[in-house]
């Protein structure tokens, strides 16, 4: 600073003026409301509306949810209580209904001194898939995620523990096949090996092999067939057996998208193209309807089996288009590093490809799922008895008929915190693998 | 709609002939259990109960069935099926019987190979209305808006209805009967119209049923009854009579409560005493033991019984027996006679 005006400042502070508070509506939750919410006339008409509107459906909801009538035992009489507490014609929930029939909206038949194993199971469930889903769970915890499918299916269906035993055994010689023979006889024949050996024990010999050591040692559980499963649990059992199966399935069906290949490439667009191109309703209806056309009479191929075959193929497709996304987005000197690198192709497809084309396709891979979770519901049209269509059996008995908010409010909270912690784990997954910004 | 229809007929008829022939008794009688479809849930029909006993009108047949074959009426297992399932899952031998309040017309009995066993419901169509509406006749209704199920006969009927009485409507097509209710309830529509008995049970389930009325005219023929496969006539022999067991038994006043006397010894009426199986051999000519029939009727009690327990005036269904009382007071119940 020049010197020029050094003399003409008559007076110099020589104290530092405490601080102030800032104007109380320049501070504080205040400012906030000010700035965000009253800032012009246009938006404090439209903070106004908003406010009445959120009131005004409130006041409605509220008051009728909470008068609520838990204990009567049918509609009739929860409707003489409602009139006796608050005078007849008030709007008031029967959450009677909740309080007698939620074993069935969340079981379905399931027999009820067994529930303890749906219950048992979905706890196994949680602990296989904790690894999976977190890297900070002990990694030794992936044996409890490999065995986790077979013991699920045991404590569900029920039946003999020796099947699963067996079947288990099936996995045990592929990847014996692999680990052993393949440094003597190659990869490609060992990898044929390691699928054909295993398939021809599980149609040979697996069955029998089951039957003698359940004749040893008889270790079974009471079985329960499909058709006593319902609400929540089949919509569980089916959407998570598609999520899982359909997420390996639709990255292969990506790569082979992808692939030079003409064979695959073909085969691969075609499945996509034609499983996309159909709804829903109609594959499943092709699996409950046609497929008994098809397969010679008698044949008892269980019905949720192939739903979940259906709803797989389907969501399968759909991960496909999203992870080819997520491949197209790579930049093609990833590909060609990977080359450079001399990785094989799974190789430089594991190690370098996939984990970035994956990352990238977090947010639309989830929203699949979240899709075929909520499409499960949709198995009602084949005589499946999901949340939805347990409603209308409750509401088809003479004590219930005639409430529908109550179980719908229900259902779709249960549907919301399964979806909701769906789209968490995905925010807290892209979070975490965030590697462009910091 | 029409080409699924087609599609469905197709499958059941290719399927009927594949699984011609199977002796259902046998099947059963080595399961130990009889398989039954009902529907997925239809007032005083079938419903299952908050300890997942079904119970309902078409289940208490299925439990008679159960009860004359196995000799246990809980040995039955339910599949519940739609619309849409319900011949596919009879054809392809899912199920042994099906119960599932199913209306009994030409083409489902020749084109779709199955065997109606009788009848065990006689249902019309009718029309509900508000009492405010003011009006006594469905012929009444001109330039109505009527809430219909799209895609049911019921939506052919009420246009050849309304054809023929020379009168307009304005059709509100609703896809479930849940839905139709609500609809009709927030006014959308003046009249809702489909089964008789379901609009009883509708009704039943209204804050103030007394607002609404149910008009006398019904204005069709909605035989509902049992069915099996074709070509088994050993296990429609077997279905069918226990129906007709069961109806005979409301005709000769066998009951719950006095069949274990009656059945003790022979009586003196014969007709009785054969139903009984305290004479004759008619089980056996059904390939059953002679008890059969006891069994059946101690399964839920008589026709009279089943009816007044589950839909009866009693229930909040609140129906009449209407049409369905016995030939002797005046309705259509008729069973041939056991000998």
């Amino acid at each position: 600073m020049s010197d020029t005006h050094a003399q003409t400042v008559a007076y110099v502070r020589d104290t530092m003026l405490d601080q102030q508070d800032p104007p109380l509506n320049q501070t504080g939750a205040l400012k906030w409301i000010r700035e965000n919410l009253f800032s012009g006339w246009l938006n404090i008409m439209l903070t106004l509306l908003s406010l009445w509107v959120i009131y005004a459906a409130l006041s409605h909801l509220l008051p009728w949810a909470l008068r609520g009538i838990w204990d009567a035992s049918n509609l009739s009489q929860c409707r003489e209580i409602i009139a006796e507490r608050y005078g007849a014609g008030t709007p008031a929930a029967c959450w009677a209904v909740l309080a007698e029939r939620w074993p069935q909206l969340i079981f379905g038949f399931f027999p009820k001194e067994l529930y303890w194993r749906p219950i048992l199971a979905f706890l196994i469930f949680l602990a296989a898939v904790a690894p999976v889903l977190f890297s900070s769970v002990p990694r030794k915890m992936l044996w409890v995620s490999a065995l986790a499918p077979f013991v699920l299916f045991w404590l569900i269906w029920g039946g003999s523990l020796w099947g699963p035993v067996a079947a288990i055994l099936g996995f045990v010689i592929a990847w014996a096949i692999m680990a052993f023979a393949a440094p003597k006889i190659g990869t490609l024949l060992s990898v044929i090996l390691a699928i054909v050996v295993p398939v021809i024990y599980w149609l040979t010999l697996c069955g029998p092999l089951a039957g003698a050591l359940a004749s040893v040692v008889p270790l079974a559980l009471e079985q329960v067939p499909t058709q006593n499963m319902g609400g929540f649990m089949l919509a569980t059992i089916i959407g998570v057996s598609g999520i899982v199966l359909s997420l390996p399935l639709g990255i292969l069906l990506a790569l082979g998208r992808q692939s030079d290949m003409f064979i695959i490439n073909k085969c691969s667009v075609a499945f996509i193209e034609i499983i996309r191109g159909v709804p829903l309703i109609v594959w499943l209806f092709t699996a409950s309807l046609l497929l008994n056309y098809f397969l010679p009479p008698g044949t008892n191929f269980d019905l949720m089996l192939r739903v979940i075959i259906m709803v797989t193929l389907f969501s399968a497709a759909y991960i496909a288009e999203v992870v080819r996304g997520g491949l197209a987005a790579l930049p093609k000197g990833q590909y060609e590093a990977a080359d450079a690198l001399g990785l094989d192709y799974w190789k430089s497809m594991r190690l370098i490809i996939l984990p970035q084309a994956l990352k990238i396709s977090i947010p639309g891979i989830v929203n699949t799922f979240i899709g075929l979770f909520k499409d499960t519901t949709l198995v009602v049209f084949i005589g499946l008895l999901d949340p939805i269509g347990l409603s209308n059996s409750i509401r088809a008995t003479t004590d219930w008929n005639g409430v529908y908010w109550e179980l719908f409010v229900f259902i779709g909270l249960c549907f919301f915190i399964f979806c909701f912690s769906m789209g968490r784990y995905s925010l807290f997954l892209e979070k975490k693998l965030r590697r462009e910004h910091r | 709609m029409k080409k699924t229809v087609t599609l469905g007929a197709l499958t059941v008829a290719a399927l009927a002939a594949g699984a011609a022939g199977a002796a259902t008794l046998d099947d059963v009688k080595a399961r130990g259990e009889l398989k039954c479809g009902v529907s997925t849930g239809l007032a005083g029909f079938s419903a299952p109960d908050a300890n997942n006993v079904w119970q309902g009108f078409d289940v208490a047949y299925c439990r008679a069935l159960a009860a004359a074959v196995l000799g246990d009426p809980m040995a039955v297992s339910f599949t519940q099926t739609t619309g849409q399932t319900r011949f596919t899952a009879l054809a392809s031998g899912e199920i042994d019987v099906l119960a599932r309040n199913t209306t009994w017309t030409f083409s489902r009995d020749v084109d779709l190979k199955f065997e109606f066993v009788g009848v065990n419901y006689y249902d019309g169509q009718g029309f509900i209305a508000p009492k405010s509406l003011g009006v006594a006749s469905a012929k009444e209704l001109d330039g109505a808006t009527v809430c219909i199920q799209t895609g049911t006969t019921t939506e052919l009927n009420l246009a050849d209805f309304f054809r023929a009485n020379n009168i307009s409507y304005e059709p509100v097509p609703i896809e479930t009967n849940a839905e139709a209710q609500q609809q009709y309830l927030a006014g959308a529509c003046d009249v809702y119209t489909t089964d008789a008995s379901g609009l009883a049970a509708t009704r039943a389930t209204f804050e103030t049923p007394a607002d609404h009325v149910i008009l006398p005219e019904i204005i069709s023929k909605e035989p509902l009854g049992p069915l099996v496969r074709h070509g088994d006539n050993e296990w429609g022999d077997i279905a069918r009579w226990t129906l007709n067991a069961l109806v005979a038994a409301e005709e000769y006043g066998v009951t719950s409560a006095n069949i274990a006397e009656l059945s003790s010894a022979p009586t003196n009426n014969p007709e009785i005493n054969r139903l009984l199986g305290t004479e004759g051999e008619l089980g056996a000519m059904l390939g059953l033991d002679a008890e059969w029939a006891q069994r059946a009727i101690m399964a839920g009690g008589n026709y009279g019984e089943i009816f007044e327990k589950n839909i009866g005036e009693a229930t909040p269904i609140g129906l009449s027996r209407g049409l369905n009382a016995q030939w002797t007071e005046g309705g259509l119940l008729y069973s041939p006679p056991f000998r």
